[in-house]
C-alpha cells in the first residue's frame, strides 16, 4: 500500500470531504423540510393532500435516487430547469430523502397514543393546539433515532452525485485513480473519511436522543 | 331554540359504526348537581354514550344539549371547531388510562389549558395548579412527571387537570378500571369529594358499590339501549328487568 501517495493526496480528499459535509447538511435541511410537509400532507384531513403526500412518497421511494438525479440534471434543461451539478445534487437528494423522512415523521406522529389528542381536545384545545403542544413534543422524541437512520442513508447517498460530477469525496477518489492507478488506496481513503463523518453523525444523533428523552 | 329545561339533555342518541348499531335511540336527562352512574357490560355502549356528550365520538343521529346549547350542531368545519372547543372547555373528562401528558409535570398538565385557553398568567396558573392539586391530595408531587407517579396518583392529577378548566360537568369514563385494587379508593375519595361539592357528574363505572354510594341515579345499559334506570337502592336491590338482574348477579359473582 502506498502510504506516501495517500499522504500526498490527503489534503485534497479533506477538502472534498467538506463538500460532502456541506452537501449532506443542505440535503438534510431540504429533506427535513420536504419530510415535514410530506407528513403534514399525509396526515391532512383533506383527501387531495393525503393523495399528494402518498404519491410523493411512492414516486421518490419507488425509483432509484440516481435516476432522479439524472432526470433533474441531464433532463432538466430540456424542460427549462437549469441547475449546476451541486444544486441539482442538493435538490435531487433532498427531495429523495424527504420521501423517506415523510414516512419517519408520519410514523412518529401516529405512534403517539390517540388518548393524548383526545385528552387535549377534551380540555378545549383546537386540533392544531393539541398537535403542537401535546403530540409533536412526544413525536419528536420518537423520531430522533429513525431520522438518524435517514440521515445516515442520506450521507451515503451523496456519493451518487459523483455521477453528475460534483467534486465531493467519491468523485475525488475516482479522479485521483485516473492519474495514479491506485484504486485501492484512493477508495480506502474516501471510505475512511466517510466513516469518520458517519461516526460523528451517529454520535450526534445519540446525543440529541438522550437530550430529548423525558427525565 | 326549542324549550330547553334540562342541564344535560340527550335526545334520541343513535350511533352506528357501519352496520353495527352501538347506541339505539337513547334519551337521557341530567339536572344540575345530579350524579348519574352508567353501568353495563363491555360493548353495551356506555362509554360511547359518555364520549358522545362532548362529541369525542360523534353521534350518527340525535342531539346532545348542555345548559341550553346544542353540542353536536351541524356547522361548517371551522365554525364547528370553534363551537366544540368552547363546549369542551365546559366539560371535564377523565379517562380510564389517565392520558396525562408524559412530557409535562403534574403542574404543567394542570396549567397548560388554562394558560392557553383562558390566558392565565404563569403566576395565576401556578396558583390554580396548587389549589387543584391540593384538592386531590397531590400537592407534594406537583413537579413530578407522570412516569414518576402511581396509577392512582396519575388519575388524581388527571382529575385536577380537568377541574382547572372549571367545568360545569364532569364525565368519568371508567376512571378506576385500570387501577390496581389498592389504588381505587384514593380516586373514589376524590370523586366523592366532588359529589359533596355538588359537581354534576356522569360516571361510567364497573364498581357497583361506588355507584350505589355516590349516584343519585343509575342507568343499566345493554346492547345499545338503556334497559333500566332508577335510584341506586332500587336498581341494585330490586331491579325490575331480567337483564339487569342477570348482569348484577354475574357481576357480583365476578367480584367474589
Amino acid at each position: 500500500m502506498d502510504f506516501e501517495l495517500m499522504q500526498k493526496v490527503f489534503p485534497f480528499f479533506l477538502e472534498a470531504a467538506w463538500t460532502t459535509i456541506l452537501l449532506s447538511v443542505l440535503t438534510a435541511i431540504l429533506g427535513l423540510t420536504c419530510g415535514t410537509l410530506g407528513a403534514a400532507a399525509r396526515l391532512s384531513r383533506f383527501r387531495s393532500l393525503r393523495f399528494i403526500g402518498a404519491a410523493y412518497v411512492s414516486v421518490f421511494r419507488g425509483t432509484p435516487a440516481l435516476i432522479q438525479l439524472f432526470i433533474l440534471y441531464f433532463g432538466g434543461p430540456q424542460i427549462g430547469i437549469q441547475l449546476d451539478a451541486f444544486q441539482a445534487g442538493v435538490i435531487g437528494l433532498g427531495i429523495n430523502a424527504g420521501a423517506y423522512m415523510t414516512e419517519t415523521i408520519r410514523g412518529a406522529i401516529i405512534a403517539v397514543d390517540s388518548g393524548q389528542r383526545e385528552a387535549a381536545r377534551t380540555l378545549g384545545l383546537s386540533n392544531w393546539q393539541a398537535t403542537y403542544k401535546v403530540i409533536l413534543p412526544q413525536a419528536a422524541r420518537l423520531m430522533v433515532r429513525p431520522l438518524g437512520v435517514n440521515l445516515n442513508m442520506l450521507i451515503k447517498a451523496t456519493a451518487l452525485v459523483a455521477a453528475i460530477s460534483v467534486i465531493e469525496l467519491t468523485y475525488t477518489a475516482q479522479r485521483y485513480i485516473g492519474s495514479t492507478y491506485k484504486p485501492f488506496e484512493m477508495f480506502l481513503l474516501a471510505g475512511i473519511l466517510y466513516m469518520i463523518i458517519l461516526y460523528a453523525t451517529g454520535r450526534a444523533v445519540a446525543w440529541v436522543d438522550r437530550k430529548v428523552q423525558i427525565t | 331554540m326549542t324549550e330547553q329545561t334540562h342541564f344535560v339533555d340527550i335526545r334520541h342518541a343513535q350511533k352506528s359504526f357501519g352496520s353495527l348499531e352501538v347506541l339505539k335511540d337513547i334519551s337521557l336527562t341530567v339536572e344540575r348537581g345530579q350524579i348519574v352512574g352508567i353501568i353495563g357490560s363491555s360493548g353495551s355502549g356506555k362509554s360511547t354514550l359518555l364520549r358522545a356528550i362532548n362529541d369525542l365520538d360523534p353521534l350518527t343521529g340525535g342531539e346532545v344539549w348542555l345548559d341550553g346549547v346544542q353540542v353536536n350542531k351541524t356547522l361548517p368545519h371551522r365554525q364547528y371547531e370553534k363551537h366544540i372547543n368552547a363546549m369542551r372547555q365546559q366539560v371535564g373528562m377523565v379517562f380510564q388510562h389517565f392520558n396525562l401528558f408524559p412530557h409535562m409535570t403534574a403542574r404543567q398538565n394542570v396549567t397548560m389549558a388554562p394558560m392557553m385557553l383562558k390566558g392565565l398568567s404563569q403566576e395565576a396558573a401556578d396558583k390554580l395548579a396548587e389549589e387543584q392539586l391540593d384538592k386531590v391530595g397531590m400537592l407534594e408531587r406537583i413537579d413530578y412527571y407522570p412516569s414518576q407517579l402511581s396509577g392512582g396518583q396519575k388519575q388524581r392529577v388527571a382529575i385536577a387537570r380537568a377541574l382547572a378548566m372549571e367545568p360545569k360537568l364532569m364525565l368519568f369514563d371508567e376512571a378506576t378500571s385500570a387501577l390496581d385494587p389498592e389504588l381505587v379508593e384514593e380516586v373514589n375519595m376524590v370523586m366523592k369529594k366532588l359529589a359533596e361539592e355538588h359537581m354534576t357528574m356522569i360516571i361510567v363505572t364497573h364498581e357497583m358499590d361506588f355507584a350505589a354510594s355516590v349516584c343519585d341515579r343509575v342507568l343499566f345499559m345493554d346492547k345499545g339501549v338503556v334497559v333500566e334506570e332508577g335510584p341506586p337502592e332500587v336498581l341494585f336491590r330490586n331491579p325490575s328487568k331480567d337483564r339487569t338482574r342477570e348482569f348484577l348477579r354475574k357481576h357480583l359473582e365476578g367480584a367474589k
